[in-house]
Formats: C-alpha cells, sequence, structure tokens
C-alpha cells in the first residue's frame, strides 16, 4: 500500500478473480462436507478406532475400551502372523495376488494387446477391444456370475473346452482358487492399461516408426527401441494406478467368498470377515488402518511424479 | 504399400495373437449370449432351442428382482445428481477462484481419496452411516458414493474448466454480466459435456457397485440389484440359472448403453476418470 | 465517450513486474494503441483499465472517476478480445445481443438492435448461425458487433486483428479506422504490429519492459523516435542502426565507421553533452532515405551486396559490413547487382538520428527534448 497522496483513506487491495473468493468458497461447500463426512473423518475415525476393542455386538458395542496397540499386536503377532486365516496370510497373499496379476497381468498383457492394436486391421481391433473393454465395464456382479458359471466343475465353459481339446476337466475354485482370481483379476482389469497403452502409442508421432521400417526394423526392435522408451512414464504411472487398485479390490469375494479355507482371502475380504462377519470392529479397524497406510505410501509416489511431470 | 512375404506372414501371425486374446476375453462372456434367451439354460453353454424370452417375462413377474432394479436405479441417480452439483460447483471455484491453497487443496484431496478406499474404510463409513441413524437407507448409500466419488470428479471437471478460455467469462463480465450470471449464462453450458462425462462415470460406478449397499443395506425393500443378484446365486444349493442370467443381461444392459453412448458422442474412451 | 488516465499504475505478479509505475491520459476521442513486443505490459495494461486485473500500485480513472477496484461489469466499458469470446452455445444473435441482455433489455427490442448492428458490419445474414460455422473474419466482425450494441465510454481492443490474413486483416483495419473517426469513440488498442498503429492511432505509446518509452502522435514517433529501441521497433524495414565513434574537431562533429563517409556535422550543446559519457554514439538512417549513392553524395556508406529482394514497388537492397552489421535500403533499381559487388549507398545529413550511448536520442537543433 503506497502512501499515495491523491488516494483516499487506504483500502485492501482485492486482485480481481473470476469468483471472488468467498463465492468460491460458497461453491466448494457441498463437495467440501461431503468429502469431509465420508472421505477425511473416516481417515481419521479408523485410526481411533483401532485403538479401541468395539465392538458391533455386547458390552464392548455401547462402552468400547481404549486398549493402546493391543489390535496391532494381535494383527501381527509372530506366532499367528502365517496362519491361514490370519492377518499376516492375508497381507502375503495379497502382495502375491498383487505382482501376479496387476504388476505382471494387467500391466504386460495391456501393454501387449496395445502394441498389437496399432498394426492389426481395424475390424479386429474394434472387434478385440470391444471384448476387452466388456470385462472391464460390466457390473462385479455380473462377472463375478458369469466366472461361476465358466469354472463349473460339470458344465462350464472352460471344462467343456478342456475335453473337447482332450484335456483333463478341473474344479478349478476348489482346486487353484488363487490362480483363479489371478486370471481373473488380470481379465477384468487389462482393459485400463490396454488402454491407457494405446493412447500412450498413438502419441508417438507415426514418423518415427516409418523411419525404423524404412530403416529394417523388426517389430520387437520397433517396440524396444522406440514404444517403450517413449512411454514409460506411463508406464510407471500405470503400475502404480492399477497396483492400488488390485491392493483394494473386493471383486473376487463375489467369486470365491475368500474361500475355500481363506485361501483367496485378501485383505480386503479380511477386513470384512473380521468386521462383519466377526464384529470386532477395533480389529477390523486396525486392518483398515494398515491398508490405509500402504494406499499412502503408493499414493504420495503415484502424486509426486504426477508433479514432477508437471514441472518439467 | 505392398509388402513383403516376411511382412505379411508377420502381419497375420499379429492378427492371430490378436483374434486368440479377443477370443479369451471373450470367452466367459460367450455363455451369456445365450442363456438368458434358453428357457433350459444351466451353467453349461448351450444353443437355445428354441430361442425364448420367457426368461425375462418371469423376471419382471418377480417383484423383488424388479424393485431391486428400481433401488439400483433410486441409488445411481440420486448419487449423479447431487455428485453432478457439487462437483461442477466446486471445480468451478478450484478453477476460477483466488482462493489461497487452491493446489494444496486438490493435492490433499485426491490424497484422501485413494488413501481411502471402500474397503480399507468399510468399518469407519458404517459407524459414520449408523452413528447418523441412515443406516438401511437410500441416502446412506446415495451420501457415502457421493463424499467418495467427488474427489475424483472434481479433479476431472477441474482439468475441464480449466481448459475452458477464461475470456468467455471475462467477455461476460465487460459486457455487464455479474459472476454468478457469468457462470450460468457463459461458462455452464460449455462446460456440460465435462459434466456428462462425470454423470455417465458415478453413474457406471454406483449402478455396479457391491460393498456399499452389501455393508449398508439391511432390508429387503432397499437393496439394489448388485446385492440382489449376488444373493441369488450365493445361496447354497442351485441358482435358478434362468433367471440369473435374464436379470443380469438386464441389469448390465444401462452399462452397456451408457458406454455405446459416451465413445460414440466424444469419440473417445474413457478410461475410469484418468485421461493420460 | 470517457477520457482514461493513467496515475502511477504498478502491476506485479510475484517476482515479475509487468508494468512499472506507468502514468499517461487518453483524452476523449482519441484512438491510443499501445504498441510493443511480448511482454511488455501492453496487454497488462489494458487489462487493468477493463479491471480483469488489479494494480498493485497507483490509480486508473475513467472519465475523470476512479475505477481502480470497480468490477468490470460497473465501468461501462467495451471490449474485443484476441481469441474473440464468442459463446459456442449461443448463435450470432445472442451472442451479440448478451450485453443488452444482461442490462435487462426485452428480447425483441435486443435482437432487433443485434440485427441494426450486425447490418452495419455486413453480418447481418448469418444471424442464426452458431461461431463455428462462419469463418475467421466473420468471427472477429461478430466480436466487434458484440461491442458495439450498447453505449460504452471507452472501447477496448485487445489484438483484435492478429488471428485474421493478411488480406482481411487490411479491410479490417480500414474498417476500424473508418469506425472510430465516424463515432468519435474513445479507443485503446494494443497490438505487436507496428503498421497497425501506425495505421490507425492518433497517438502511439510504445512500450518495453513495463514502461513507456515514447507517447506521440505517429509521425512524431517515426520522424523523431525517442530511442533506438522505438527507432527500430517502428518502420518497416527498421531503421538503419550504425555503431559510430565521434570525434568532435574544431566546432564540427566526425563519424566514424567501417566503410561510412560522413561530411562532419555541426556541433551542437546535446551532442556535446552526449560526448560526455564517451565517443560511442549510435548513427539511425531509414531505408527509404538510401539511395544508390550520386556522385555528390554528402553522405555514404559501402558494402559487399548482401541480398537484394525485389518486392514490386520497390526493391530492398542490404549491405553486408560483416561485424559491424548490414544495412538495408529501399529503392527502384532496374540494373541486376550480383552477390558480393561493392554497392553504395548514398544520403542525406538531413535524415540522419543520432542516438546516444544508452540509446536516446539527440535531439537537432530547434526541436524539443
Amino acid at each position: 500500500m503506497t502512501a499515495d497522496p491523491l488516494a483516499g483513506p487506504p483500502r485492501r487491495r482485492r486482485n480481481f478473480a473470476l469468483l471472488s473468493a468467498r463465492a468460491g468458497a460458497a461453491f466448494l461447500t457441498p463437495a467440501g462436507l461431503l468429502v469431509a463426512v465420508f472421505v477425511i473423518v473416516p481417515f481419521f475415525w479408523v485410526i481411533f478406532v483401532s485403538f479401541t476393542n468395539r465392538t458391533l455386538l455386547g458390552r464392548t458395542a455401547l462402552n468400547p475400551e481404549f486398549v493402546g496397540l493391543a489390535n496391532y499386536l494381535t494383527l501381527f503377532d509372530p506366532a499367528t502372523f502365517f496362519q491361514r486365516g490370519q492377518f499376516g496370510f492375508s497381507l502375503i497373499l495379497t502382495t502375491q495376488f498383487v505382482v501376479a496379476s496387476a504388476l505382471i497381468g494387467q500391466a504386460l498383457l495391456g501393454l501387449l494387446l496395445a502394441w498389437l492394436m496399432q498394426t492389426v486391421p481395424a475390424w479386429l481391433k474394434r472387434i478385440t477391444e470391444t471384448f476387452v473393454i466388456a470385462a472391464w465395464i460390466l457390473p462385479e456382479v455380473v462377472i463375478g456370475f458369469a466366472w461361476f458359471a465358466f469354472l463349473d466343475r460339470d458344465a462350464g465353459t472352460l471344462n467343456m473346452l478342456l475335453t473337447g481339446l482332450g484335456l483333463p476337466a478341473g474344479d478349478f475354485l476348489l482346486q487353484q482358487p488363487f490362480w483363479v482370481i489371478v486370471v481373473f483379476n488380470t481379465w477384468r482389469g487389462a482393459a485400463f492399461s490396454m488402454m491407457l497403452f494405446n493412447s500412450a502409442f498413438s502419441s508417438i508421432p507415426p514418423s518415427y516408426f516409418q523411419a525404423a521400417d524404412v530403416a529394417g526394423a523388426s517389430s520387437w526392435q520397433k517396440f524396444k527401441d522406440i514404444g517403450l522408451p517413449l512411454i514409460r512414464g506411463h508406464i510407471v504411472t500405470d503400475l502404480i494406478l492399477i497396483t492400488m487398485w488390485t491392493f483394494n479390490t473386493f471383486t473376487p469375494f463375489l467369486l470365491t467368498n475368500g474361500g475355500p479355507s481363506y485361501r483367496t482371502e485378501l485383505v480386503s475380504i479380511y477386513n470384512y470377515r473380521v468386521a462383519f462377519q466377526d464384529f470386532q470392529f477395533g480389529k477390523g479397524a486396525a486392518v483398515g488402518v494398515v491398508m490405509m497406510l500402504i494406499n499412502l505410501a503408493f499414493a504420495l509416489v503415484y502424486l509426486s511424479l504426477g508433479r514432477r511431470k508437471k514441472g518439467r | 504399400m505392398r509388402l513383403t512375404l516376411p511382412a505379411f506372414f508377420g502381419r497375420l501371425a499379429f492378427s492371430a495373437l490378436a483374434a486368440l486374446l479377443g477370443a479369451a476375453f471373450a470367452l466367459p462372456l460367450v455363455w451369456f449370449l445365450f442363456a438368458p434367451f434358453n428357457a433350459r439354460a444351466e451353467l453349461g453353454l448351450a444353443i437355445p432351442a428354441p430361442w425364448t424370452l420367457q426368461n425375462f417375462v418371469t423376471v419382471f413377474g418377480n417383484s423383488y428382482a424388479v424393485q431391486a432394479l428400481g433401488n439400483s436405479l433410486i441409488q445411481a441417480v440420486g448419487g449423479v445428481v447431487l455428485i453432478g452439483a457439487a462437483a461442477t460447483l466446486a471445480a468451478y471455484a478450484l478453477s476460477r477462484s483466488a482462493i489461497p491453497g487452491k493446489g494444496a487443496v486438490t493435492y490433499v484431496l485426491l490424497l484422501f481419496s485413494s488413501v481411502v478406499s471402500g474397503s480399507a474404510a468399510m468399518v469407519p463409513i458404517f459407524l459414520i452411516v449408523s452413528a447418523a441413524g441412515l443406516m438401511d437407507t437410500h441416502l446412506a448409500v446415495i451420501l457415502t458414493f457421493a463424499g467418495g466419488l467427488l474427489p475424483t470428479a472434481m479433479f476431472i471437471l477441474r482439468d475441464f474448466i480449466d481448459s475452458i478460455p477464461k475470456s468467455y467469462e471475462e467477455s461476460a463480465m465487460v459486457a455487464g454480466a455479474s459472476p454468478v450470471q457469468a457462470f450460468f449464462d457463459v461458462a455452464l453450458p460449455v462446460i456440460r459435456p465435462g459434466i456428462v462425462v462425470v454423470v455417465v462415470w458415478g453413474f457406471v460406478n454406483i449402478w455396479g457397485s457391491f460393498l456399499i449397499p452389501f455393508i449398508l443395506l439391511r432390508s429387503d425393500k432397499y437393496m439394489p440389484a448388485s446385492v440382489a443378484i449376488y444373493s441369488f446365486y450365493s445361496e447354497a444349493g442351485t441358482p435358478i440359472v434362468t433367471l440369473l442370467a435374464a436379470y443380469s443381461l438386464i441389469y448390465s444392459l444401462p452399462v452397456i448403453v451408457l458406454y455405446l453412448f459416451v465413445s460414440w458422442k466424444f469419440g473417445f474412451r474413457f478410461f475410469g476418470g484418468i485421461k493420460a | 465517450m470517457a477520457s482514461v488516465e493513467f496515475s502511477n499504475v504498478s502491476k506485479r505478479f510475484g517476482e515479475f513486474t509487468a508494468v512499472a509505475e506507468v502514468s499517461f491520459a487518453i483524452g476523449d476521442g482519441e484512438f491510443v494503441c499501445l504498441l510493443g513486443p511480448s511482454g511488455c505490459g501492453k496487454t497488462t495494461s489494458l487489462r487493468m483499465i477493463a479491471g480483469l486485473e488489479t494494480p498493485t500500485a497507483g490509480r486508473i480513472l475513467i472519465g475523470g472517476a476512479e475505477v481502480t477496484h470497480l468490477h468490470p461489469k460497473d465501468r461501462n466499458i467495451a471490449m474485443v478480445f484476441q481469441d474473440y469470446a464468442l459463446y459456442p452455445h449461443m448463435n450470432l444473435s445472442d451472442n451479440i445481443a448478451y450485453p443488452l441482455k444482461v442490462r435487462g433489455e426485452a428480447v425483441q427490442k435486443r435482437h432487433a438492435r443485434a440485427r441494426e448492428v450486425a447490418d452495419v458490419l455486413k453480418i447481418g445474414h448469418l444471424l442464426d448461425r452458431l461461431p463455428s460455422q462462419i469463418s475467421g473474419g466473420q468471427q472477429q466482425r461478430t466480436s466487434l458487433a458484440r461491442a458495439l450494441v450498447y453505449p460504452a465510454r471507452v472501447y477496448l481492443f485487445d489484438e483484435p486483428l492478429s488471428n485474421l490474413d493478411a488480406k482481411l486483416r487490411l479491410e479490417a483495419r480500414g474498417f476500424l479506422n473508418h469506425l472510430q473517426r465516424d463515432m468519435g469513440m474513445t479507443a485503446v488498442y494494443v497490438t505487436h504490429d507496428q503498421a497497425e498503429a501506425m495505421a490507425l492511432a492518433t497517438r502511439i505509446a510504445v512500450m518495453d519492459q513495463g514502461r513507456i518509452v515514447q507517447y506521440a502522435s505517429p509521425i512524431e514517433i517515426y520522424r523523431r523516435p525517442a530511442t533506438t529501441f522505438v527507432a527500430n521497433f517502428v518502420g518497416n524495414p527498421p531503421m538503419n542502426l550504425i555503431a559510430v565513434t565521434a570525434t568532435p574537431a574544431g566546432g564540427r562533429l566526425a563519424l566514424r565507421a567501417d566503410g561510412l563517409a560522413l561530411a562532419p556535422l555541426p556541433m551542437t550543446d546535446a551532442i556535446g553533452a552526449a560526448l560526455r559519457a564517451g565517443p560511442q554514439l549510435t548513427l539511425g538512417v531509414r531505408p527509404e532515405h538510401l539511395a544508390i549513392a550520386a556522385p555528390d553524395a554528402a553522405g555514404t556508406i559501402t558494402g559487399p551486396l548482401f541480398a537484394n529482394e525485389n518486392m514490386g514497388p520497390e526493391s530492398l537492397v542490404t549491405i553486408d559490413r560483416g561485424e559491424a552489421g548490414r544495412v538495408t535500403a529501399r529503392i527502384f533499381i532496374d540494373d541486376h547487382l550480383a552477390l558480393g559487388e561493392t554497392v553504395t549507398l548514398g544520403f542525406s545529413p538531413a535524415h540522419v538520428h543520432l542516438f546516444d550511448g544508452a540509446g536516446a536520442r539527440i535531439p537537432a537543433t530547434g526541436e524539443a527534448a
């Protein structure tokens, strides 16, 4: 504020903006309230509940007691950590699940599909993409049911195909439940990676590939030397996103219910069982907190990558 | 350009591989092409003889099933109306307003929304809803979804609004319009396509979602189709395949229609809120 | 119509100063161009008149009343934007009539008035179309129509012609010239095109790095540029600027440079004052004041031919003096000149401009400083 001899009484300088700060705050309020109640508050509340022994029924439903880190100690108790049906087992299982179905399955399959789509005729591209995307957008319950029918031991389509090819039929849901959900999740989510890489490849000027064609490069060489390096940033983004989503996914529940004998009990399903079948909210909250911390680590990496890209 | 022989076979091999993968993806869904139209459908793949719409008639005769579809509609429409309105206003403020710390707010919002997923936060959401006395109501589901989907919706819309030239609103204000007038007359109509995208995305998400209604609802009269279908086939004993197949198809239709609509209208495929 | 006044106005964006303590006044009915290269502060200044930016310091007055903090909608001004800002969801009639809608005019009246203005601008037959369905030139005229549809005190233009192709630009420029003189509108016009500024303005404010370097009529700026920056910016091709070493000798001033032969000029007090900072000066002579040297030319500059561009009505002949720079002349010649051939260009001392070591004009005798 300059001591301008022509000026009247000193006034606060408010810079012009298309929306005043006051109107802006009003515009933000409805969304702000909803997000505060259903996203921000749960974040803090779940931490709080995890330090209590709250349950749904009984004495500790009305008067939950503060138990400090007891819930966490139970979860990470070395004596039971690796037992099937306990948290440690679930966590390890989920990690294997994420590595197999997301990092390897979805990402590689998505990459392969995207690369293929660059060169196959348009009609084939459209048909293949339709099926891949259908797997992704159809409601999860419908997909669960479709796979339930697909894998049926007696009449399911898969067994029909296998016996038709002379291979033995199997009761996959019972015998290889982990691999079933891995394939299931890969199948379900590959579309996202495919579309992301597709658009990444499309943004490479065609002349780069044409120059390589003229120089006599094979498809693998073009992919390895041109395609892959130029979409490196997108690969990292993709990996982080699908890792986060797969880590939190609940959909396999619709196929296996966490079984048989907890062999497909992902952390999200374990959380559900502890909280809503065993009614131990305190313990369930602790599981939730651990999940959120892991999510936080991924989210921070993802957001810092995004910022670095923008700043470039 | 004419291909050399090895290049031609290379192309052929690629196409074969692509076709194989396409077939692999289609395989679990093939059953769905036939079963809903087969009055004697079972879990096995079978060509219907004859093709019939009998299953659909039976579904519509089941009042619980129909009510469940109606519930899905109520929850999804209610959710997207709330999301559309709240996200548009908030995104406009984030884009155009001179609020201090806007960047930080967006960053924190994104962070929280990715961290507090439905799976991780099921316990506190249950507790909050029951503390608010909203357990077992449509409102609980609508509000929970709104809260959970809003950060991403705001982010998408804010990006969209950022790309609209400020000169639209500026010229309106120079011509004499107040900021609110400029918003409704000039900005909102141009933002509409972005709102459509967010609404469709939100609808597909809520319509197909299972976990939240599974946790927050108890009575049959509020159950959406996703939970209804699950209860139909997970019951011990044999599921009624004919009805389930037909019901699933009906339930999937809105999603398919909306997807076709978005890719026709906007010519790009919208993938889950993230534009590469 | 109203006058516009800037009183010690500054605008800072964080660390960057876009406009630095600028003061000037625009009279009622004047057409003032803010001219300068990108980043000189001309658009920011215009937007502060409109109210779309708030000054960090200083005051702005329109019609004698302070408007510094007034919202744009209350300033009673009109503005034509560089990207036209036509609302894509409204047809032309709605677009043009919008300011009247905001003022509460009835539907019939405002569309009738829109038609009036559209007819004057020869777009009356397009009123039902959407902005995406008309050409760039028509979009530009629609934008102009929207600005003219209501009575405003000041009219602001932010590079309105820069998106048009060359021929359309000339047409539009002529039309704007006629319009402003006809209406007597107070106009503030931002451009980086010096030809536009020369053609349209009653006064030009040449800006550089947030300050006004010279504020005068077009002829004044052309004939007596205040600095080497202005001399180089206005005029196409720009004024030739030649670095010279000055040596005073017996009441006269000898100027030396590569290839330059010039009879010593009369010494003046102004030149003496400038020389106190050192013997380096800049000599300026415009291309149209150079010709193939006559044998009795008082001043000549010589060098090998670098380029000969035949433009139609004239040729641009450029000679290359190596490190000392190139000199361009605008002349009529029919003779063929070969590349590298030595060419001597002649000029009269009356057409010489002198600038001191800092680039400021050294006034000739009889000129105001």
